[in-house]
């Protein structure tokens, strides 16, 4: 039966494609094994050949599905099941590909798609180490294609796959209206088509800017930890265990950069886009693409101690493959829905958990299997390092931060516990708190070796050459700390005397690190800061650091409900954090004054901006800032909110809408009770007094609108509340063409309503009262300060150049040595 | 000092420190009956909200004071009064399942953190022309977890 309105043939392309990606990227994988395994160059090159033109095949046959969805998406083809999901009509175009890659379909292909780039850089530049590199590039390859077939491999189904039509999804088999009688036992009508009007649409949290790079970003951090990984595979294999070292130095020191930037893209989009009040909270997601960046760096730095002493080569393969490992494992934490109760983030299970688990082994075990065998023949030194060598230190280093992500996966991983042992292990009440109590005694072991580490010389160090170079730095640094801790007073008393004492230490070594690594730039390299990579991502690092360490511990609610609308606090509770605020009345917050002004609406979404008024008691600050809402939005019910943040030098001030006044909760029933006044008299209400003042009549009216006769009064009055604020109020009736019609005043913050209902001669009046709170438009806001935060992502930046400074200078080196050998 | 002695200590130092960090503020899953079996303990609850029991929240009162009677996931005859102090909770109302995180205080469950489940949008997107035809059957009970997923 064909259907009205449908387009098939963009499926049918990307069917064609997927199929054609598995069977090249299959048949690269065998020809590049074939070639790598050649006992003679004739046919090592003969498979090569063969290899390049499928990778090629699979590079071309990538790209085109990924062109293809993209056009579904962006030509919302709704027939397809990914588009209708995943996007929608009133969606920005800047957002269409942030909904390419919300589906796991789509974040696979972006997977895969940065593979493909990276696969062609390896073929033009890895030479001899082409075809056992590229042996891994490919099997990642298939392993990734079969994540989007979608193909039954006897029963068992493989992948899901993007192109799948929305009637063929099981989406619409319920839905009565789009089948012939209107009996889902019919089929489908011929012009379903005509009910699909739109799409799903973005996930509204999703539509920020941040969601448009940072996934790319990411997985490009993710899919370039698979060459470091390859060459250690290749080095096993083909047992020549040191040499690979060269060409993967500058691999991986790519990956760590743009891995962490990733990571803390993620961080910036939580921070303007999530309302948990921060930018990390130690869930799982976030966690498993810290762990494989932890321990990638572990590997840069044994990967450094082997250049320079030939120590720790068993050790870099050993955390080359786990660092793979890890990104393969968080794939599985991630999608299977393993992580059920314990994340933020509602992960769907796909059906593939089974698929996944083979994914992750498959990889896994074989080079951990490998490296056993292998173990022995890794050439090493036998003689210990000297403990004043700069290798033992960071030896050390590594080990800590290794270390640390093993500490971090372990807690992340408890749901898996859980499920293989049957026991029903929580998280904690403090979540956040059992991370941070262990993640600040790394802080100050790892600032501390990386303050250090640098003024030591590889194999040893003289100790009187070492203190006279460290003491500057030092001295400078202890000052530096002093000042930050007695002026700054990073005090963090929620949780224990020694925790704080550890903030306060891994602040003072984390400044420590700042400056001995600035300082060596000088001291140890002369200036020169092309070789200086290592100590200006330190450098960074330091920065990231202390922007943690400072932002978190002294960040500040703002919103502490104690004055205004009464919330009874116990001794021991936590103040309350949401504060109401009622449209035009000025409240009290902190050292601001906020005022509520009013709400304006999305053109074509629910989506309802908030403008807050806030003005510091000193008279210096005044600004407006226009946290926004997506109310009930797409069977939603309540708030989806976006915050804002006032971004100033050395703090932002950050806030976002928590619940709004709701117009059909609140039906205004009340009616007006009438009452006569003469100018002067007073009339009370529930919290206040109305005094009448006088009368106007106005003259000269228009008279097309009021005709011969027409009148106008205008009755003034004051209204004093308890709480001492006065309003001027005028509610005015009007005689036009007979007719008699009151416009009646309001004074929102009394939630009280005055209409004028009598004129008499003698000035007196009968005036209708109404208190009602349907006439209460207000907000509930919470409100934060956090100091500092821009130390942190200016540290990213830092660590992220002096990164890849190292790594140009590490290609430019490899490049010499060739050309001199 | 040799470095095999430095490593292990290492280790030791971090696996003492795990197993302190997991003994001493570890949580588990609990059912209704469990939760209110040990008051103070801070536990995670899985329960649904019960809908013929009123919600309390006025923002214009207290911003910050929610309540609520909740029933047992698998045991509905278990029920409790549940106080959440951090204001309103969104989709609440259409919620299928809730975690709550707090401790059995006083005759109330004392939450500390809530996470809600909803049913899948996957059926409500669905707006048909036609509105001879029964609406509400559109919608499937059919329901996943969320589907909002971050990647």
């Amino acid at each position: 039966m064909e259907y009205i309105g449908e387009h098939l043939l963009p499926g049918q392309l990307g069917h064609l494609f997927i199929v054609l990606s598995l069977v090249a990227s299959l048949i690269a994988t065998f020809s590049y094994f074939k070639s790598a395994q050649s006992k003679n160059d004739i046919d090592a090159a003969y498979w090569k050949k063969l290899a390049r033109i499928a990778f090629i095949t699979e590079v071309i046959s990538v790209f085109a599905i990924f062109s293809i969805l993209f056009y579904i998406i962006s030509n919302h083809l709704f027939e397809y099941k990914y588009a209708w999901q995943h996007s929608s009509r009133s969606l920005e175009v800047k957002y269409l590909l942030a909904c390419f890659w919300e589906g796991q379909e789509g974040s696979f292909l972006l997977w895969s798609i940065w593979h493909c780039v990276l696969g062609l850089i390896l073929i033009k530049t890895s030479k001899k180490w082409e075809a056992p590199v590229m042996t891994v590039v490919s099997l990642m390859q298939f392993a990734l294609a079969t994540m989007i077939a979608g193909i039954y491999f006897f029963g068992w189904k493989m992948g899901t796959n993007p192109f799948i039509l929305l009637r063929d999804s099981g989406v619409l088999d319920n839905a009565p209206a789009l089948h012939i009688n209107g009996d889902v036992a019919m089929g489908l009508r011929q012009d379903y088509m005509l009910s699909i009007k739109d799409g799903n649409d973005l996930n509204p949290l999703l539509q920020n800017y941040w969601m448009v790079i940072h996934p790319p970003v990411l997985f490009m951090g993710f899919a370039s930890t698979i060459v470091p990984f390859a060459f250690v595979i290749a080095g096993l294999w083909k047992k020549n265990f040191g040499e690979w070292t060269k060409p993967a130095l500058p691999w991986a020191l790519f990956s760590a950069a743009v891995f962490g930037v990733g990571i803390m893209m993620g961080a910036m989009w939580a921070y303007e886009s999530l309302t948990f009040g921060g930018y990390w909270a130690w869930d799982p997601v976030e966690n498993a693409s810290l762990v494989p960046w932890l321990i990638l760096i572990s590997g840069i730095h044994t990967l450094l101690i082997y250049k320079h002493s030939g120590h720790s080569l068993r050790a870099t393969n050993l955390f080359l493959i786990l660092t793979f490992g890890f990104v393969l494992y968080s794939t599985f934490l991630t999608r299977s829905g393993i992580l059920g109760e314990t994340s933020v983030h509602a992960f769907t299970d796909l059906g593939m958990n089974m698929q996944l688990l083979v994914f992750l082994l498959m990889f896994v075990l074989p080079a951990l299997v490998l490296l056993i065998i292998r173990y022995k023949e890794i050439p090493t030194i036998h003689k210990e390092e000297n403990t004043s060598s700069r290798e033992f230190w960071m030896f050390i280093g590594s080990l800590v931060f290794f270390l640390s992500a093993l500490v971090i996966i372990g807690k992340t991983s408890i749901p898996v516990v859980n499920k293989i042992l049957g026991t029903k292990i929580a998280p904690p009440e403090k979540a956040e708190f059992s991370y941070n109590q262990i993640m600040v005694f790394i802080s100050i072991i790892i600032a501390v070796l990386t303050a250090v580490t640098q003024y030591l010389k590889y194999k040893n160090t003289s100790t009187k050459v070492f203190l006279k170079k460290i003491l500057i730095p030092f001295v400078i640094a202890a000052i530096i700390a002093t000042l930050v801790l007695v002026v700054g007073k990073v005090n963090y008393e929620k949780e224990t005397f020694g925790f704080m004492v550890a903030i306060w230490m891994a602040v003072a070594c984390s400044i420590f690190t700042i400056v001995a690594n600035a300082a060596y730039i000088w001291l140890g390299l002369k200036g020169k800061l092309k070789l200086s990579g290592g100590s200006i991502s330190h450098v960074g690092f330091g920065m990231v650091l202390l922007g943690i360490l400072i932002s978190s511990s002294n960040k500040e609610v703002l919103s502490n409900n104690i004055g205004g609308i009464p919330a009874p606090l116990d001794k021991n509770e936590d103040p309350r954090e949401n504060l109401t605020l009622v449209k035009g009345l000025t409240v009290d917050m902190g050292k601001y004054s906020l005022t509520y002004e009013g709400d304006s609406s999305h053109p074509k979404k629910q989506l309802s901006y908030y403008k807050v008024h806030f003005k510091s008691k000193d008279g210096k600050e005044e600004f407006v800032l226009t946290p926004n809402s997506f109310v009930n939005y797409k069977g939603n019910e309540g708030l989806m909110s976006n915050p804002d943040a006032r971004h100033y030098w050395n703090h932002d001030v950050f806030t976002y809408i928590t619940s709004i006044s709701n117009p059909d909760k609140t039906k205004d029933t009340t009616t007006f009770r009438p009452k006569d006044l003469k100018p002067g008299d007073t009339l009370f209400y529930s919290s206040g007094f109305i005094i009448y003042k006088n009368l106007n009549k106005k003259e000269d009216l228009p008279v097309d609108l009021f005709g011969k006769d027409g009148s106008l009064y205008e009755a003034n009055l004051k209204v004093h509340s308890k709480t001492g604020s006065l309003y001027s109020i005028a509610p005015k009736l009007a005689m036009a063409k007979g007719n008699e019609m009151a416009v009646p005043d309001t004074v929102l913050a009394e939630s009280i309503v005055l209409q004028l209902e009598k004129v008499n001669p003698d000035k007196s009046i009968t005036l209708g009262i109404k208190e009602s709170n349907a006439v209460m438009d207000y907000i509930t806001l919470k409100a934060y300060k956090f100091p500092y935060i821009r130390l942190l992502w200016f540290g990213v930046v830092i660590t992220a150049i002096g990164i890849i400074i190292s790594m140009v200078r590490r290609i430019r080196l490899n490049r010499e040595n060739v050309s001199q050998s | 000092m040799k470095k095999i002695h430095i490593i292990l200590l290492v280790f030791v130092a971090g696996s003492i420190a795990l197993l302190i960090s997991l003994l001493n503020t570890g949580s588990t899953y609990e059912t209704i009956a469990e939760a209110k079996a040990m008051p103070g303990k801070f536990v995670h609850v899985a329960v649904r909200l019960d809908k013929t029991k009123p919600v309390e929240f006025d923002a214009k009162k207290d911003p910050n004071y929610l309540s609520f009677y909740a029933v047992g996931v698998e045991n509905p005859d278990q029920a409790m009064k549940v106080v959440y102090r951090n204001g309103e909770i969104p989709n609440l109302m259409i919620s299928e399942r809730l975690v709550l995180k707090g401790k059995y205080e006083n005759e109330t469950f004392e939450c500390k953190d809530v996470q809600t489940k909803c049913p899948s949008k996957y059926k409500e997107g669905m707006k048909p022309t036609e509105k001879s035809i029964d609406q509400s059957s559109i919608t499937n009970p059919a329901a996943t977890t969320s589907e909002a997923t971050k990647y």
